[in-house]
């Protein structure tokens, strides 16, 4: 290598070429390995003659109350997962999946109390859907908005997207996890409606049994383009709000007296 | 003017080596942040579901920015014809090339899956700004490439000016895109602005040329190559004028948001009461990103100090740097209202409240390696390719660029 002149040997076509033949196959090579699985059986049929939808009565929801968060907790798996061995209890809760929370607000003018659970409003324009690269953040044709995890890539634009700061990203190891709510580290989830029990045929979520079982009655699920349905009786006699409904995403999620 | 001639940057071997060694190895540095990262999960980092981009998509935007404006000397001498801009060309190319590379790096290896990136490549949601910045960057890859091959290769001579055109087209719609992702989050009050586009753009403009004088300076002093008084003194007064620009567009912006009602909240916190970000914006971006270059710049006791171009470049692309680290930062730390008219009192997921952000020391390598690979890029593409002239002594008789 002892040459000190301006020109290099006559190598660089061949390095240039190599180069770029070991790039593109270290691009394309984790992606042949990967298996991507196929969506079939309950999930096909879904129609769009349905609108599933949740009505929130926070005139019902009591303060302190975590039923349905415990619920959901249980139902989806999220309460197996465990905070990581060295992270503190304020990243741990920053930082841990939640896909139901309860919020309490006081008005400004009135200073009235509201307290109300927060979840995904599956949006019937779903700005998660609509930024997402690779299309995993999609909305059924029942309007139940979710993730595909084997298409998600965890870029998180989504969470950046959403008005309601609904969705968490998996940020540890997955160590148990549930059939019916699959999770993988380092993509993103939210609220489904438990859509594995509506494509078992159930027509409840667990939020909504828990809090029933608890008294309170606060949240009716159902089709909202049934006019039959309990929910779309309530919502035709009282007044219900979206929120944030400034930005006409015509959430699938109602509140009364909120 | 007499006929350039291009060619390899030649420094010793020992020289050439160690410095690609060094740069070898901020690249494992960098690599071995990401196995760590990747490896635990998301947690080891400081990001979490309340601020989901961190430092890495700061170091990402901020090279990928600078890298469209790295091509704008290329341009201003294809596209707008100025004759002293030229011979820059090629190497306004390989640095485009080489920041975009390092940025990109960057963004796939913070993914939450970095081993899906095949996926990314063959699932295109249209809608999504993403999905088109994705096509724009490897768009970006092949006409630079072939832009710089018509300037290098006499037989495609022919169409360097098509290649001129197309490439600066396509750098604006890119740096369109990248501001896009900010502008198009209608629910966060601090982005939410189609001022976010044209931002990104001057943004770009200044980083991106502040980035090629910092490294043209190098090259040539690295080389023992001549640089011209004159031709840097016509970068560097381009270099103000970008940079005014972006203090204008900022000016615009935040004083929009004054205007609305809804946006007070936040306008409060980035520019009185939001600590750390509130002093990045008036320190880092407005004084040391802006006034003090901006003093080296016009000042006559500077005008051919070749220091004070050095220093108004390396202070713009650290206020350029504490600039996107609010806006990124910043703009997620403070709370979406996501309940107008209703003040916050309890909620376990964080609603409301001003979002803590520490940046772990992984991160910050993983930028830095980011860097590290741009750098390189541009070392191994001049040692191998003819992209310097071999003088840039000013001409006899100075033409009007």
């Amino acid at each position: 290598m002892g040459k000190h002149n301006d020109q290099p040997d006559g190598k660089r076509r061949q390095f240039i070429g190599g180069t770029i033949l070991a790039a593109g196959a270290a691009t394309v090579a984790p992606g042949i390995l990967l298996t991507v699985a196929q969506a079939t059986g309950e999930s096909q049929g879904v129609s769009s003659d349905v609108r599933y939808g949740m009505l929130i009565d926070t005139d019902k929801c009591v303060a302190d109350c975590t039923a349905c968060v415990d619920a959901c907790d249980k139902e989806n798996g999220l309460d197996l997962q465990q905070k990581p061995k060295g992270q503190s209890d304020d990243d741990w809760n920053a930082q841990r999946p939640q896909w139901v929370r309860k919020v309490q607000l006081k008005d400004r003018q009135t200073g009235d109390i509201t307290d109300l659970p927060m979840m995904c409003q599956h949006c019937e324009f779903p700005p998660c859907v609509d930024v997402c690269p690779t299309g995993a953040s999609f909305r059924r044709a029942d309007g139940i908005v979710m993730v595909d995890r084997h298409t998600c890539i965890g870029c998180r634009y989504c969470m950046m997207a959403c008005p309601y700061k609904a969705r968490s990203f998996i940020h540890q190891n997955v160590v148990n996890q549930l059939v019916a709510a699959p999770r993988g580290k380092g993509c993103v989830e939210s609220c489904n409606f438990c859509v594995h029990r509506i494509d078992a045929g159930k027509m409840t979520t667990a939020c909504q049994d828990a809090c029933a079982k608890e008294g309170h009655q606060a949240i009716v699920f159902g089709d909202l383009k049934n006019p039959e349905s309990e929910i779309a009786s309530i919502l035709r006699e009282k007044n219900s709000r979206q929120i944030r409904a400034d930005l006409e995403l015509n959430t699938g999620v109602r509140y009364t007296d909120l | 003017m007499k006929k350039m001639h291009f060619s390899e940057l030649w420094c010793s071997s020992p020289r050439y080596w160690g410095g690609l060694s060094f740069l070898a190895f901020l690249v494992l540095l960098g690599l071995g942040a990401f196995y760590h990262m990747e490896h635990n999960g998301h947690w080891v980092t400081g990001m979490s579901n309340h601020l989901v981009w961190g430092l890495p998509h700061v170091f990402a935007i901020f090279m990928i920015v600078a890298a469209s404006g790295a091509l704008n000397v290329a341009s201003i001498g294809s596209v707008f014809g100025g004759p002293m801009y030229k011979p820059l060309g090629r190497f306004s190319g390989l640095l485009a090339i080489g920041l975009l590379a390092g940025g990109l790096m960057v963004l796939v290896l913070d993914l939450g899956r970095p081993d899906r990136l095949i996926v990314a490549m063959t699932n295109f949601n249209m809608k999504s700004i993403f999905t088109w910045n994705i096509l724009l960057y490897t768009g970006f890859f092949a006409i630079v490439g072939i832009y710089i091959w018509t300037m290098i290769d006499r037989k495609a001579t022919q169409y360097y000016t098509v290649a001129g055109y197309v490439a600066f087209f396509w750098r604006l719609v890119l740096t369109t895109g990248t501001g896009s992702i900010f502008g198009f989050l209608v629910a966060r009050e601090a982005y939410d602005a189609a001022i976010m586009a044209p931002m990104f753009i001057i943004m770009s403009f200044s980083f991106g040329l502040a980035f090629f004088i910092i490294t043209l300076i190098s090259a040539y002093w690295w080389a023992g190559r001549t640089l011209g008084e004159v031709r840097l003194a016509r970068l560097k007064h381009l270099l103000g004028v970008f940079v005014g620009a972006v203090l204008y567009f900022s000016f615009v912006y935040h004083l929009t948001n004054l205007y609305m009602t809804q946006h007070h909240g936040v306008e409060r916190f980035i520019l009185l009461e939001g600590g750390i970000y509130t002093v990045m914006f008036w320190l880092g971006h407005v004084v040391v990103g802006s006034v003090i270059p901006l003093f080296l710049i016009y000042s006559p006791a500077f005008a051919t100090s070749r220091f004070a171009i050095g220093t108004a470049s390396v202070l713009v692309l650290l206020g350029g740097f504490l600039q996107l680290y609010v806006i990124v930062i910043g703009g997620q730390a403070y709370p979406m209202n996501i309940f107008p008219g209703k003040e916050v009192i309890a909620s376990s997921f964080l609603d409301g409240s001003i979002v803590q952000y520490t940046p772990t020391p992984a991160e910050g390598l993983l930028g830095i390696a980011g860097m590290a690979v741009a750098v390189t890029m541009v070392a191994i593409g001049a040692r191998m390719l003819k992209v310097f002239p071999d003088s840039l002594e000013d001409p006899a008789e100075v033409e009007h660029a």
